[in-house]
């Protein structure tokens, strides 16, 4: 009956849990890195009152947000797929932050999609309420589940996790949106993502002093470790060094520095989880993990589909790439 | 001290919260009716859009264009309330029945972990393109953009169904004890995603899908024909529209019958309270059913109900063909589904059915007279008729889901055991409130949508709303904002 194709007791490769462990983490890192820089585009929309400027950043990100917003999917089923346990644990158990933080997406996804249907002051108004809002608590919330998953209960980690995913959208936003606007606004961007960069590195280095100092979650042995502090030394040196670049207006290099921020954070993530993958209860990789024959079928059927999705984003970016003109790309 | 915790401190008003089982399902059963209202409309839409930017780009003729640009919009808006509305019932899964999660995981994770990779991203990344790309891509790239737009929705729902159709009838795997758990262990993938059910439920959905968007193009279409006969883009698409339905709504009844019969091999406690068929033996087909008594409402037995009935035609339709079949009735279960809901659901879709089959007829009875856009009447009744089709879309689903009672993997997991043994009643039904109060008002937005849309059409044809035409009223079921 089975599928003489796959092997039925044994993974096609040794490794394959750790394997997956760190698909689902790249899924994340994707969402992180790709949504985050939509979410800074929302909050350093607060800081505009032109409507012309408001309009820019709208059109910077409207082709591609639809499509950076499913990594949260890719992600949140790919760890269904091939970690059941840990998906039901941690959303079950943080029931609130989890609803929470969807409901906050729904607010970001629909305020830009709902602004254009309607020309009139007050409904424009609202609108960017909503997206503004959204902006602040998705990643705001998103933060705080993951501070949940790595530290379970404790208070400060939990909301500095938050905060910090924050102010890296910010970071990747400001960057994102200079690299994509005319000098002018860009070097206003500029002063917030250098801020955020600042307030975003001040925050990991408190944050993973709190967990040595409290050893929340039980996690102040993996901080110690030399891996975490040369990913923490490396994103303090892109940090700066993004930071440099920006001031001497090299925005493209400042965007790839800057991009290079969230995908370390998820780094850090993988780092403090492994071999567990629920700290909270100890649980690891291997006992998480579905049984050999699912997994072998998610990873033939579902590898190579992903390397079809990451051709799909180079094509979307390359066919939106360059910078915004007028009021948009035209449709 | 949090909310949660305040509240519960509070006795009474903690008597006041449902218990986290019913507020779940509720919660559940609330969101998936709201999301496949738009994940429905994308499935629906894919061969309008596909079909109008095609032949705009091919003819350059005004009237693809002028369809092509509103219909793209309007897939659009259906496309974020599709991905809003759907993002939170994925991760209800965890929430709010993290037992099923666990336990069918192995079976469940990879069709949906399939459908966000296969087709979600693309549905997502080239609805950009189509969007925002028509000066940037080449005339082929934006054609075959459509296509994939469309390809990606229809892929979607076959990820899903698979899903939902293991839940109905489950095969291709074994339970075994994992982490202290009884949890379903894949065996067979090819029986697990091919289960017995799938092709009847991806037919007869995709199918519905399109009766309920054609039904709501034709109702869009009829009302700016109604305004300005001679817009020529909008009696193309009001012709698109009914040839649809003409081909999908009586498919759908032949297509439903046999599916009926299915439902009784594989689910006859399904099947019987489709019928409220209490006494195992002979069934009656019960064409029209009024309750005598409030209570019977809420508990149809056959006895007591006022019934115009064809004797023995359950049997004959249960059977395929024996007047004198056994069918089994409700009484040989412990546990039953709600019959009511599950009952008079049944008779909404299947009378929605015929209703759309008689639409249907007529229409192509005036095409043929070629007088489709000349029938006053007619359009009335496609304007009326717009929203039915999601009418019985939900209600099929609701036959489908409720049915399945008090089962949630059918024969292996009840939705009891289901349920998170964490979540309290005070957060079930806050969440279940904050959920109602925020989709009410994204479906309220989504009529705002298309009604701003359809002014805008109106006008940009020289018409307002308020003059001119045959017809003076607003939209019918959209109440009128200013």
């Amino acid at each position: 009956m089975t599928d003489p194709l796959l092997p039925v007791d044994a993974y096609l490769v040794e490794s394959l849990p750790e394997i997956w462990f760190g698909a689902v983490l790249f899924a994340l890192g994707m969402y992180v890195v790709l949504d985050g820089f939509d979410f800074g585009i929302g909050m350093l929309y607060a800081t505009r009152t032109d409507e012309r400027e408001r309009e820019t950043f709208l059109a910077a990100f409207g082709p591609v947000w639809d499509a950076n917003e499913v990594w949260v999917v890719a992600f949140g089923t790919m760890l269904l797929a091939a970690f059941p346990r840990v998906y039901s644990r941690l959303l079950a158990d943080n029931y609130l932050l989890a609803l929470g933080f969807v409901v906050a997406l729904v607010f970001r996804g629909l305020g830009p999609e709902l602004r254009e249907q309607r020309d009139d002051e007050r409904w424009k108004r609202y609108t960017d309420y909503a997206f503004i809002g959204g902006s602040v608590f998705t990643p705001l919330l998103l933060g705080m589940l993951a501070g949940r998953w790595l530290f379970g209960g404790a208070t400060l980690p939990v909301a500095l996790t938050g905060v910090g995913l924050v102010a890296v959208s910010i970071v990747t936003g400001a960057a994102f949106l200079a690299a994509k606007t005319e000098p002018g606004l860009a070097s206003e961007l500029r002063a917030y993502g250098i801020g955020a960069t600042l307030a975003y590195l001040g925050g990991v280095v408190v944050l993973l002093g709190t967990v040595v100092v409290t050893d929340a979650g039980g996690a102040a042995d993996a901080v110690l470790s030399l891996p975490v502090a040369a990913v923490v030394a490396l994103s303090v040196a892109v940090g700066l060094g993004g930071s440099v670049l920006a001031r001497r207006d090299r925005y493209q290099a400042w965007l790839a520095s800057a991009l290079a921020l969230p995908t370390l954070l998820t780094i850090l993530v993988a780092i403090l989880l492994y071999p567990t993958i629920y700290p909270p209860t100890g649980l690891l990789v291997r006992e998480a993990v579905v049984s050999p024959l699912a997994l072998n079928l998610v990873t033939v059927l579902g590898f190579p589909v992903l390397l079809l999705v990451l051709w799909y984003f180079k094509f979307l970016y390359g066919v939106f790439s360059g910078p915004i003109e007028g009021e948009g790309y035209g449709g | 001290m949090d909310p949660i915790t305040l509240l519960s401190a509070v006795d009474p008003v903690l008597a006041t919260f449902l218990p986290p089982e019913l507020a779940s399902r509720m919660q559940f059963g609330w969101t998936i009716s709201v999301h496949i209202i738009f994940a429905s409309l994308s499935i629906g839409l894919a061969p309008f859009i596909i079909y109008f930017t095609w032949k705009d780009v091919r003819t350059n003729e005004q009237r693809y264009a002028r369809l092509r640009s509103f219909w793209v919009k309007v897939f659009a808006a259906g496309f974020v309330m599709g991905t809003v509305t759907g993002i939170p019932m994925s991760f209800q899964f965890g929430t709010n029945f993290p037992q099923f999660a666990e336990v069918a995981g192995e079976l469940i994770g990879g069709p949906l972990a399939f459908e966000a990779k296969m087709a979600f991203f693309l549905e997502a990344v080239f609805l950009g393109v189509l969007l925002y790309g028509r000066d940037r891509v080449k005339d082929r790239t934006y054609i075959i953009s459509s296509v994939l737009v469309g390809f990606g929705a229809w892929l979607s729902g076959f990820w899903i169904l698979i899903v939902n159709a293991w839940m109905q009838t489950p095969r291709g795997y074994e339970m075994v004890t994992r982490n202290g758990m009884e949890i379903a262990k894949l065996t067979d993938p090819f029986a697990a995603f091919f289960t017995p059910r799938m092709p009847w439920m991806y037919v007869h959905m995709m199918n519905a899908s399109v009766i309920s968007v054609a039904l709501l193009v034709a109702g869009v279409s009829a009302y700016i024909v109604w305004k300005k006969p001679d817009a020529e883009a909008w009696n193309t698409a009001l012709k698109l529209a009914v040839v649809l339905l003409i081909v999908s709504a009586p498919f759908q009844a032949v297509h439903g019958d046999a599916y009926g019969r299915h439902v009784e091999d594989t689910q006859p406690q399904k099947f019987a309270a489709m019928e409220a068929h209490y006494e195992t033996g002979q069934a009656d087909l019960h064409l029209l059913a009024f309750p005598k008594s409030p209570e019977a409402l809420t508990d149809p037995r056959a006895e007591n109900l006022v019934t115009v009935s064809l004797p023995a035609v359950g049997s004959f339709l249960a059977s395929g063909g024996d007047f004198d079949a056994e069918v089994i009735g409700l009484n040989e279960y412990e546990e039953n589904p709600p019959v009511a809901l599950v009952f008079w659901s049944f008779r909404f879709m299947v009378g929605l059915g015929f209703l759309f089959i008689g639409l249907a007829l007529w229409g192509g009875f005036l095409m043929y007279r070629g007088r489709l856009a000349d029938s006053t009447r007619y359009l009335q009744a496609m304007i009326a008729a717009s929203p039915f089709g999601y009418a019985a879309l939900l209600t099929g689903w609701y036959v489908t889901e409720i049915g399945r009672q008090p089962w949630v993997i059918q024969g292996e997991l009840k939705t009891s055991e289901a349920v998170s043994s964490t979540l309290t009643g005070a957060e079930a039904t806050l969440t279940l409130g904050g959920f109602v109060v925020l989709y009410v008002g994204l479906m309220l937005t989504a009529l705002y949508i298309l009604k701003w849309l359809v002014r805008e059409e109106l006008r940009s044809l020289g018409i307002r709303e308020s003059s001119g035409g045959r017809w003076h009223g607003p939209i019918p079921w959209v109440s009128s904002d200013d």
